[in-house]
């Protein structure tokens, strides 16, 4: 047998791993899926069972796996008697839904989905109630509020499915927010999230100023999450899910979580008058107001929702009197509620399955159709009801003492044994109209099938729940005692007190109020059906909800529409003032102006060549909304005035890229030119003054913006380098240490080779980018056709009889297609030695990548795509993945010799006949960064030329066509 | 020098700014090019302007920042060029697609404007 601490990892992994695979099945398998997932649940539900001896007396199994040990924080699995009682409840009833929804889900279900959510939900309450970490639970908290999410919504079709589902997940995520913070405020207190250390710093809790806060997130994160009043509202909405979940998760489990916390805060935060109120009247309020609405409930699912959220309330309520013997009596209820409550969900299942309606009001006299479902249903409303010999009874009695007996002698205190009875006797008269109008009565009329009994293996989990409500009402000490003992002592600790789980205790007061209620459950019920239910029923206030959460989402798009826009240059404008702010804020209080003015002498060519650089940019910015191809040439009249600034300035290899990136920039443009149509000329726009409005905004903004940099730009260079600054660092050592007398390739591929590292990344990601979205480019319609200028070049073969058609094309720039191919070998050998002496000067990987993409984009150019790929096979995704193994293996490399991620290694060799050889680690590296940069830019270049030699689609016509070259 | 330099940063970035919140998909491209030049050349003013003084070592003379300009900022800028070529393929690419697919160059596909 394997040890506890495995057992608790694999009761979390196991269930997860299970909904991986569920969610792998065919769709249409649904005994394999119910296969699985019971499997799962009971052999878990018989490990825990097994690791009882380890939990006896107090014990605690932990296993704790460092998390992030810098901020004392473990992953803890830890199991108590609590916990343990609360996993067998997950596992076990875990177990009977999922057998239970093999025979409800239809076939046409897509089953797969609905068994990894319930794994993965199974697996998630597990989480919460095996963590030994406060941070942790509230993780898996949260992730029950989404999976719950998930299965409310599970048909997705339905709207009002959606719907439920969204304020599911609302309520319970927000509150599992609230927990959280109220989390990690008890963090603060006690200075560890560790739940023991939590649970055993109780007083230095309540004793801290911060205690009514935490106090007040940690109980609104329970209320929410068990449908406690005000929060209740989303429970009742949530019965839109299927009924295996309605079962599992909204009475059995989940819903319990926020009880489950309360106790399980107990030791820590209880004992407060705070505690005793703000616990206690939500319980009160909610136990009665909910067992009132659930008469009133014509849905069977619904009255089961209502009968939910009061019999939580209850627990609440014991929780909040705040004395050990009621804490006692709340873990019972718990308990015991989930056996009665699951089957009478599973019971409304199977007569919405047999019969097609939930509808009180259109179903009588099943008894005669389903007997044994009937009987079942019956012991387990008894059960609910508190009838003697049921398990409810055993709690709801120990519930009445506790209500009897003085907590802090106010007024409410006095009337609690009162308000106790009139809510139990609510919850007789809801259970007897449960019974009294489902199964007896005429046989019904309104239905469209003739109902009959379920599978048997379907009716089998109720047989089963029932059987335990039977046996632990009847031999409560023998059955459920021990079980209870184990839970009780792992709260309230040794000192937990003596309980008696007896049947029968004499004629005490409790009994009476019993009685009381039975008989007046009966009263009320006569009285109900005698003036009518349908009258009074409650339409109305689900509606309210309902326009309420409309309410809220047209405001937040009414808020969205008057903050927000989907257009871009709005954004745009947004983002360029907030980045112009956010550039001035640091300058504030600052002089910009230089205290020394030493200037460097002007050279007149320099400044003539910015004259015609500026000229340039400013003529791009005026052509380019009508004259393309004129403001592409006018833009890279500013790039080469930029490429000459940098070799002017000392920077060699920046002026190299900036030209290599020209040229293939200019290629990219002209390739996408193709596909971008003429606009139409300016004559035909008109001008309105909003317009005009506009524009003199973005020209402010592009002249501020302009001025300011510029500024900047220029108290920076008037100023003395930082004496501190990192530039000596790396002047100093590039030789020493980095082997290269090119500081900036040193930098690149050795100092800062992680940098580098990512950007290749980023290069690789947007190449594929780029690849992927012309795999399925669909250009426009007027661009499809062939070009003009082709179209006179073939045009004019056709009118003369002596040229051959085609012939001009071929012809076409014949001179300097020869000159290109001739290059192919020249350009391809500088690329390569720009490469090898990169390390020491102007040179290195992305220079020469882009030279060889120049070679080969050049062979296109001169010849068209199908002859170069006639001649040479060009594989640019093949030498990008080469180029990031190359560079990754020279990261790696270093942790074989011991070093950090990328560290540069150099190696010394001699080989015959050429002599020592100097070798390093960075030469693997630059010569990946040369495949990737070389491969990303051949193949965004390729891409788009390709898209010549395709055959478009129209756009927007018929899908799931086959693909076109490229 | 240093006011040339300042002037033409300043230059192209008012017009790529300008480019940038214009309505038409090809002024944006052409936009965040230029403003993609005044940016770099920005940064790599930051390492100062010195003419003749490249930052490639040479031996028997110290590595200092009197004899060489600042390798960092000519670092940082080499690869945003790089970058920039890639960002100006993939913006290039969406906006073929955009005008394929809503039949106008307008940035937000419909309309008119200034």
């Amino acid at each position: 047998m394997p040890s506890n601490e495995t057992l608790l990892l694999a009761a979390i992994v196991v269930p997860f791993l299970g909904s991986l695979v569920a969610s792998l099945l065919p769709t249409n398998a649904r005994n394999a899926e119910a296969w699985l997932a019971g499997a799962i649940a009971l052999s878990l539900a018989l490990a825990f069972s097994l690791a009882y001896p380890a939990i006896v007396d107090g014990k605690i199994v932990r296993s704790e796996i460092e998390w992030v040990p810098s901020a004392g924080l473990s992953f803890v699995l830890r199991l108590d008697g609590f916990a343990w009682v609360m996993a067998l409840l997950i596992t076990g009833v875990g177990f009977l839904v999922f057998l239970y929804a093999r025979y409800y889900m239809s076939p046409e279900d897509p089953v797969p989905r609905f068994f990894s959510y319930l794994l993965a939900f199974m697996g998630s309450m597990l989480g919460v109630v095996l963590s030994g970490n406060l941070i942790q639970l509230v993780f898996f908290w949260e992730l029950t509020s989404f999976l719950s999410f998930l299965l409310i919504g599970y048909w997705q079709h339905d709207a009002g499915a959606r719907a439920g589902a969204r304020i599911a997940l609302t309520v319970t995520a927000s509150g599992g927010l609230c927990l959280f913070a109220g989390v990690l405020v008890l963090g603060h207190i006690v200075g560890s999230y560790d739940l023991d250390r939590v649970l055993a710093a109780g007083d230095v809790i309540r004793a801290h100023a911060l205690y009514l806060p935490a106090l007040i997130l940690v109980v609104i994160g329970a209320l929410t999450k068990s449908a406690q009043i005000p929060f209740h509202f989303w429970l009742p909405r949530a019965m839109v899910a299927p009924t295996p979940v309605s079962a599992y998760l909204h009475s059995a489990t989940m819903v319990k979580l926020g009880v489950f916390l309360l106790v399980r805060m107990w030791p820590a935060m209880a004992g407060t008058d705070y505690w005793l109120w703000i616990v206690g009247s939500a319980g009160l309020v909610t136990f009665v107001t909910a067992a009132f609405f659930a008469m009133f409930q014509n849905d069977l699912k619904g009255v089961l929702a209502y009968s939910t959220i009061s019999h939580l309330g209850l627990i609440t309520l014991l929780l909040g009197l705040d004395t050990q013997l009621a804490t006692v009596a709340a873990i019972f209820h718990l308990m015991n509620h989930a056996t009665f409550k699951a089957s009478l969900f599973m019971a409304a299942g199977i007569i919405d399955h047999e019969t097609g309606t939930r509808d009180i009001r259109r179903l009588s006299g099943l008894y005669q159709f389903m007997p044994v479902t009937a009987t079942l249903a019956m012991v387990a409303a008894a059960a609910m009801a508190g009838v003697p010999l049921l398990n409810g009874f055993l709690s709801k009695e120990m519930f009445f003492a506790e209500t009897i007996a003085t907590h802090d002698g106010s007024l409410v205190d006095a009337a609690l044994p009162y308000i106790a009875t009139l809510a139990a006797m609510f919850s007789v008269a809801y259970s007897l109209r449960f019974i009294r109008d489902v199964f007896f009565g005429p046989p019904p009329t309104k239905l469209t099938r003739t109902p009959k009994e379920p599978p048997h293996w379907m009716r089998f989990p109720i047989e089963l729940l029932v059987v335990v409500c039977l046996v632990v009402g009847i031999v409560p000490n023998i059955t459920i005692g021990p079980f209870l003992n184990v839970a009780v002592a792992s709260v309230l600790g040794p000192g937990a007190p003596k309980f008696d789980l007896a049947i029968w205790h004499g004629f005490t007061l409790p009994f009476v109020m019993s009685v009381l209620a039975l008989i007046g459950g009966v009263v009320v019920y006569a009285l109900l059906r005698t003036y009518g239910l349908d009258s009074i029923s409650r339409p109305r206030r689900a509606k309210a909800e309902q326009t309420l959460g409309d309410r809220v989402g047209a405001g937040a798009r009414a808020l969205l529409g008057v903050v927000g826009t989907r257009r871009l240059q709005p954004q745009l404008r947004v983002l360029v003032c907030v980045a112009f702010i956010a550039g001035l804020l640091p300058l504030a209080g600052q002089s910009l102006w230089p205290d020394t003015l030493n200037l460097t002498r002007i050279d007149v060519a320099f400044a003539l060549v910015w004259i015609i650089g500026i000229l340039c940019a400013l003529a791009t910015a005026h052509q380019a909304k009508f004259h393309r191809l004129a403001a592409l040439i006018l833009m890279s009249g500013a790039g080469l005035a930029t490429c000459i600034t940098f070799i002017y300035l000392s920077a060699p290899d920046l002026a190299l890229t900036q030209l290599l990136v020209e040229v293939v920039t200019m290629v990219l443009i002209l390739l996408g030119l193709r596909w971008l149509p003429k606009r139409l000329d300016e004559g035909l726009l008109k001008t309105d003054s909003s317009m005009l409005m506009r524009r003199y905004v973005d020209f402010s903004i592009a002249l501020v913006v302009g001025a300011g940099l510029a500024l900047v730009a220029f108290a920076v260079m008037t100023r003395p380098p930082p004496p501190d600054g990192i530039a000596q660092h790396f002047l100093e050592r590039a030789y020493t240490e980095g082997g290269g007398h090119n500081v900036v390739n040193v930098i690149l591929v050795d100092f800062r080779g992680f940098d580098t590292l990512g950007e290749i990344t980023v290069l690789c990601i947007v190449a594929l980018s780029v690849f992927a979205l012309l795999r399925r480019f669909r250009p426009a319609l007027e661009s499809i056709p062939v070009p003009e200028q082709k179209r006179v070049q073939e045009a004019f073969d056709i009118d003369h009889p002596d040229r051959q058609p085609g012939e001009t094309i071929a012809d076409y720039l014949l001179i300097p297609s020869v000159i290109m191919r001739l290059l192919f070998p020249v350009i391809g050998t500088i690329g390569i030695y720009l490469f090898l002496r990169g390390h020491d000067y102007p040179g290195g990987g992305f220079v020469a990548g882009l030279t060889l993409a120049v070679a080969i984009i050049l062979q296109y150019m001169a010849a068209g795509a199908v002859w170069v790929e006639d001649r040479i096979r060009v594989f640019p995704l093949r030498w990008m993945a080469v180029g990031f193994l190359f560079a990754l293996t020279a990261g790696v490399g270093a942790w074989a010799a011991g070093y950090p991620f990328l560290t540069s290694q150099a190696f010394d060799l001699h080989l015959p006949l050429i002599g020592d050889v100097h070798l390093s680690s960075v030469l693997l590296f630059d010569l990946g960064v040369l495949a990737i940069v070389l491969g990303a830019t051949v193949l965004i270049l390729i891409a788009l030329a390709h898209q010549s030699i395709r055959t478009h689609r129209k756009p927007k016509s018929a899908v799931g066509a086959t693909e076109g070259a490229g | 020098m240093e006011i040339i330099l300042a002037l033409s940063i300043g230059a192209l970035a008012s017009s790529g700014v300008w480019l940038l919140l214009r309505s038409r998909t090809y002024q944006v491209l052409i936009g965040l090019s230029l403003l993609s030049y005044a940016v770099n050349l920005f940064i790599f003013a930051m390492g100062r302007v010195q003419t003749g003084a490249p930052p490639i070592l040479k031996s028997n003379v110290p590595g200092d920042l009197a004899r060489f300009t600042d390798p960092v900022p000519q670092a940082l800028v080499l690869t945003a060029i790089v970058i920039t070529f890639a960002m100006t393929a993939l913006l290039l690419v969406v906006l073929l697609a955009a005008r394929g697919l809503s039949r106008n160059d307008h940035v937000d596909g419909r309309g008119s404007g200034s």
